[in-house]
């Protein structure tokens, strides 16, 4: 289902091509294109580019990759979470003479690497012999061999002596703040003066993991020029450019970054990619022959980044209609134990702080800390799910205190057009918070949804009856439960983020009559491949497979910034159509008024190629300033609303997310089967984030750093799932397209808990909500029940006036 | 890093035997618990491999003599499909249906589940409960060994080295009730946390439970039976009273454990609130 924002002017149409002749698998079940059969939107998009041979396996994916004479690499670790590293110590008895090994003091550039430009570079290449250790799985040396037989032989005879140092695991303890913000609006104890109730709550959340399918892989081949090129699984090719020049001390033409074909980032491929690649290289430079380092999946868990953990509290003051007059926030990132990007994470945590509701009376404090984990980064989301969660399950716990229903909460104090948000943006268009709730609420009747769970309380089937003693079946087996979410989601780099990188797009009309779009980002399962020679075509006004998309290679394409935080389609598809907007006039001008579509092949032959390209301006509106953090730190806002049904297991507190609907503004939707499929992914992530993924750690340690322990959800545990695209154009770029990819894992767990909540009664203030979690609070509750209170798993503590 | 040890394919069970006699081998049904160990991460990985594959006389389900028999080699996917067992047995087709997903039981054997002695085995409780006897042989003859005989320490058997478990016998009882179930952490591809089969002897509703069988996986180092509920359960009828009693009593047995998958506490609970539960429901109140 597709809705347009009325009287939005400035809305290009969907791209709608027909499919490419050669495959159509979807021929059949063609209806008419955005017609929704059983929930799925049928549509004549052009089919995935890379999709058919994904499917047949053709696909070449980094360990797919042959260089001949090939060596294996391999990462010697820390095994303690903090520690001084004394001594690497090799096995006299071994024949080391066909390995190489490599220590911190063969680092010929710089020996610390920051994640990007701009932030602190702090984490070193390998630790050198005396430094200390920051993380259980820190590397101190590499090795490589040319095979793999003797790769294991020579790890076994590799002992790290080490010293340990007292680690801090709880962000709480941590006094190493990596960076800091106070964002202050309106006169917070007036705020609360007037308020006529004040509740307070925390919050937590532990670590995600992204379990992208492939694991991390580079393969570093020495080249002639003494530089080297990478082949490698990963989003950012301009990110791991400058890591190699930087630690290997190359100049730009003697480090080559090509993208293989990558099985999944969702932002684990952001930024560790680069270490990899700076440790590969390191082998190859030194071997003087290619350098293999696929991780396991082991290795992968162990020591690559994931999702912050965070413990955020709130304090709020609502009038007794439910308008929220003071939000008093704090939020706590762990960040692990180097900076990596978790400013940029922070920034964003702290933006989205408030959810998108207006609030006069604000105080955000947040901070990111050192621990002694690996360094947490980038996930789909990056910061803000950590602070959606709470808002959304802070503002239910007011609305049920003041007897209000969650939706109309939500009604009241969702962004309008002209609001302003804590940090002074004043919100001027594409303002679609009221809409996607709406739709949401009317696409399942969300009033009679939750009359229906209501009356079963009332009636005595609900969650007041399913208390029981912790030994002892309660009377029903189950309960089922509605919940509501809604999300605010900037599009693209926080703050001033997009000018630093300055992306350049470009799109040639080769001398045979070829266009090619020419970009730096990256295919990762999401669908850029397919969307921006889309976005191309359309404004060439040509078929979508007449433009080819050129491969992600820094020596053939400029540097179009990185692919990550939403911002290819909006960003990246902007500069496109200006550059294609460009090219079009160019040749149409040569062309005595003939258009591109029918002059471009015979431009080509007279007039030999033809090359357009588009820098990024900065957009009109108040400009951010990054100390203050104040002004508008995104050009424009997604929105996205979700309603989850649960049914919860009484016997065992499993709980099963049954039906989910999404409802996200994407701006304008280029690919509905694509979108719909970021929204389909990207809820089932965040059913995994609300329900059963935990990474225990012991000591700074994973636990279940395997597949068989670290447990997602499978294709039977997940919900239907119904999405609906909401079209509120965003007017400062050409083709009206915002972000879409991470709303969904925004919205998914809030909704799950709150329906979990209305299921049972309890209130779960700690993701996931684990069996073990939910049965607790079961069982707690039956205590509270039995002296007469409704039960609660968290800490209400509803106030009157302070 | 995967090893590769050398493989041997015997065509026949005297073959198998007779290598088996020669040297250690460490035979492999469907491989989907050896294939894990063969990367050498977890345990060490074997030094030789004995491949059962074509040991024909090792697959198969057959009903005779008041007992059901099921191959060693009998995929979990043969198991849910067979009519034999959804007539006489229906509850091993419910088990088998929730081992890993359909990979794992195209490939995975029951044989490979009881050698594999897992305290998280699925089938393992029920084989327990329902009073299997598992026949293994070698070099030395057949034996029979019942069940509760079988599983003797944390991941050990009864079996002697150059032994195979054959195939597992399970008398059918009239007037038997079994019930199972499994705790995971999703709905499938999940290691239990708590898994339980319960059978007991009924002719009618209103009589009193007799030959209760109760066992349980993933609460302690191995299955094992939860002899004192057993006697609790034993002779009661199925009311509120009988399933408290049951439940504290079970509570009191089990000495689970804190892992990585869940806790000491919720093991000991959903195991004391799933018996309540299929008494209650048993009952009919
Ligand atoms: C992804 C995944 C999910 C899984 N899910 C479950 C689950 O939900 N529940 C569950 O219980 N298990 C599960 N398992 C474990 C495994 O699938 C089962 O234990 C299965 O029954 C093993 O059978 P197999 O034929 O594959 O055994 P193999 O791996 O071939 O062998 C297992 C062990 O038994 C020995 N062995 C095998 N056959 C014989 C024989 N006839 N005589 C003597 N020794 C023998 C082998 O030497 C080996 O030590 C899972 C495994 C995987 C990889």
């Amino acid at each position: 289902m597709t809705s347009r924002t009325p009287d939005r002017p400035g809305a290009l149409s969907t791209v709608a091509t027909p499919p490419r002749p050669a495959v159509r698998p979807a021929e059949a079940v063609i209806i008419a294109p955005g017609i929704a059969v059983r929930g799925h939107l049928i549509t004549r998009g052009p089919i995935r580019r890379e999709g058919p041979a994904k499917l047949t396996g053709d696909a070449q994916y980094a360990d797919d990759l042959v260089f001949p004479g090939a060596w294996y690499g391999a990462t010697i670790r820390s095994n303690l979470a903090r520690a001084r590293f004394l001594a690497l110590e090799l096995d006299p008895g071994f024949d080391w003479s066909n390995v190489v090994v490599i220590t911190a003091a063969d680092i010929p550039g710089e020996p610390l690497m920051g994640a990007v430009k701009g932030l602190t570079p702090d984490q070193p290449v390998l630790v050198p012999l005396g430094g200390e250790i920051q993380h259980h799985s820190e590397p101190l040396a590499l090795i490589a061999a040319p095979d793999r037989r003797t790769l294991r032989a020579a790890r076994r005879g590799v002992t790290v002596r080490t010293e340990p140092l007292p680690p801090v695991f709880d962000p709480l303890d941590s006094d190493k703040v990596f960076v800091s913000h106070d964002v202050v609006a309106g006169d917070l104890a007036a705020g609360f003066a007037a308020a006529d109730m004040v509740l307070e709550g925390e919050y937590r959340m532990g670590h995600q993991e992204q379990l992208y399918i492939e694991n991390q892989a580079m393969i570093a081949v020495p080249t002639e020029d003494g530089g080297v090129t990478v082949h490698g699984s990963l989003q950012c090719p301009y990110y791991v450019h400058p890591a190699l020049m930087r630690a290997l001390a190359i100049d730009a033409r003697q480090a080559r970054v090509v993208q293989a074909e990558t099985g999944g980032g969702f932002g684990g491929k952001e930024e560790y990619p680069s270490l990899l690649a700076v440790h590969a290289s390191l082998l190859a430079l030194k071997c003087r022959k290619p350098v293999r380092m696929i991780y396991e999946r082991h290795e992968d868990i162990a020591a690559t980044t994931k999702r912050h953990p965070a413990v955020v509290r709130h304090r709020t003051g609502v009038l007794r209609d439910g308008t929220l007059v003071a939000q008093e926030i704090e939020v706590i990132l762990d960040g692990g134990a180097y900076c990596t990007l978790s400013p940029v994470v922070l920034g964003r945590s702290t933006t989205h702080a408030g959810g998108p509701y207006r609030c006069p009376n604000v105080r955000i404090t947040s901070r990111a800390v050192r621990t002694n984990t690996p360094p947490n980064g980038a996930f789909r989301g990056f910061g803000a799910p950590q602070v959606i969660f709470p808002v959304e399950t802070h503002l239910n716990r007011i609305a049920e205190a003041l007897g209000i229903s969650p939706l109309e909460i939500r009604r009241r104090n969702v962004y309008r057009l002209g609001d302003v948000t804590p940090t002074g943006q004043v919100l001027s268009s594409s303002v679609a918070g009221l809409e996607v709730l709406e739709r949401a609420a009317e696409a399942v009747d969300f009033d009679a949804a939750r009359a229906v769970t209501q009356q079963a309380r009332l009636t005595g089937q609900g969650w007041d009856s399913v208390a029981t003693s912790p030994l002892r079946s309660p009377d029903r087996p189950s309960a089922s439960g509605i919940g509501i979410a809604l999300a605010w989601h900037g599009c693209g780099f926080t703050g001033s983020g997009e000018l630093r990188y300055n992306s350049i797009v470009t799109i040639e009309l080769d001398a045979t009559g070829q266009v090619r779009v020419l970009a730096a980002n990256t295919e990762m399962g999401q669908g850029t491949r397919t969307i921006l020679p889309m976005i191309a075509a359309q404004a060439l006004g040509i078929p979508s497979d007449e433009v080819e998309y050129a491969p992600q290679d820094t020596a053939l394409v400029p540097n179009s910034g990185p692919t990550v935080a939403s911002r290819t389609a909006t960003i990246v598809g902007g500069l496109l159509v200006n550059a294609a907007r460009q090219l079009r006039a160019e040749v149409e001008a040569r062309s005595g008024g003939r258009s591109f579509a029918k002059a471009y092949r015979e431009d080509a032959a007279r007039h030999g190629p033809s090359r357009a390209s588009a820098q990024y301006q900065p957009f009109p509106g108040q400009p951010f300033d990054e100390r203050a953090f104040t002004g508008d730190p995104y050009p424009a806002w997604g929105w996205a609303a979700c309603v989850a049904r649960v049914d919860v297991d009484l016997d065992t507190g499993e709980v099963a997310v049954r039906d989910v609907v999404a409802v996200d503004d994407a701006g304008v939707v280029v690919h509905p089967i694509l979108a719909e499929g970021q929204v389909e992914g990207g809820t089932l992530q965040a059913i995994g984030y609300a329900t059963i993924e935990e990474m225990k750690v012991q000591d700074g340690r994973y636990l279940n750093d395997r597949l068989a322990t670290y447990l997602i959800p499978t294709a039977v545990d997940a919900p239907r799932i119904t999405a609906i695209m909401v079209e509120s154009p965003f007017d400062g770029v050409p083709h009206g397209a915002k972000g879409l990819g991470e709303m969904p894992m925004d919205v998914g767990a809030p909704a799950v808990i709150a329906a979990i909540h209305d299921a049972t009664g309890i209130w779960i203030d700690r993701l996931p909500a684990t069996p073990e979690r939910v049965l607790a609070g079961l069982t707690a509750s039956a205590g509270a029940n039995e002296s007469g209170r409704p039960g609660s798993g968290g800490h209400d503590r509803p106030g009157g006036r302070p | 890093m995967p090893v590769e040890p050398p493989v041997e394919t015997p065509r026949d069970l005297p073959e198998a035997f007779r290598l088996l006699a020669l040297a250690p081998r460490t035979p492999i049904a469907g491989g989907t618990d050896l294939m894990v160990r063969i990367t050498g991460e977890i345990g060490s990985p074997p030094d030789q491999v004995l491949d059962l594959s074509r040991l024909d006389e090792l697959r198969g389900i057959a009903l005779a003599g008041g007992q059901l028999t099921v191959g060693a080699l009998t995929t979990y996917a043969e198991i849910r499909r067979s009519g034999l067992v959804a007539r006489s047995l229906p509850v091993l087709a419910e088990a088998a249906a929730t081992v890993g997903a359909v990979q794992i039981q195209n490939r995975g054997t029951l044989g490979g589940n009881i050698a594999n002695a897992s305290p998280a085995g699925d089938t393992l409780p029920l084989l327990l409960a329902l009073e299997a006897v598992i026949e293994v042989g070698g070099p030395r003859g057949e034996r029979s060994i019942p069940a509760d005989q079988f599983w003797i320490a944390y991941r050990t058997t009864a079996l002697a080295p150059d032994e195979l478990v054959l195939r597992v016998r399970i008398p059918l009882v009239e007037a038997r009730q079994v019930r199972f179930r499994k705790v995971g952490t999703r709905r499938a591809q999940a290691i239990s946390k708590v898994v339980l089969a319960l059978a007991w002897e009924q002719a009618d509703r209103k009589d009193r439970w007799g030959h209760v069988r109760l066992a349980l996986g993933s609460v302690a180092d191995r299955p094992i039976r939860a002899r004192s509920t057993e006697l609790y359960l034993e002779g009661s009828r199925a009311t509120l009273e009988t399933a408290d009693g049951a439940a504290e009593t079970v509570a009191a047995e089990i000495r689970p454990i804190d892992d990585v998958r869940s806790t000491a506490d919720y093991r000991r609970q959903v195991t004391a609130r799933i018996l309540h539960r299929i008494i209650r429901d048993a009952g009919g109140w």
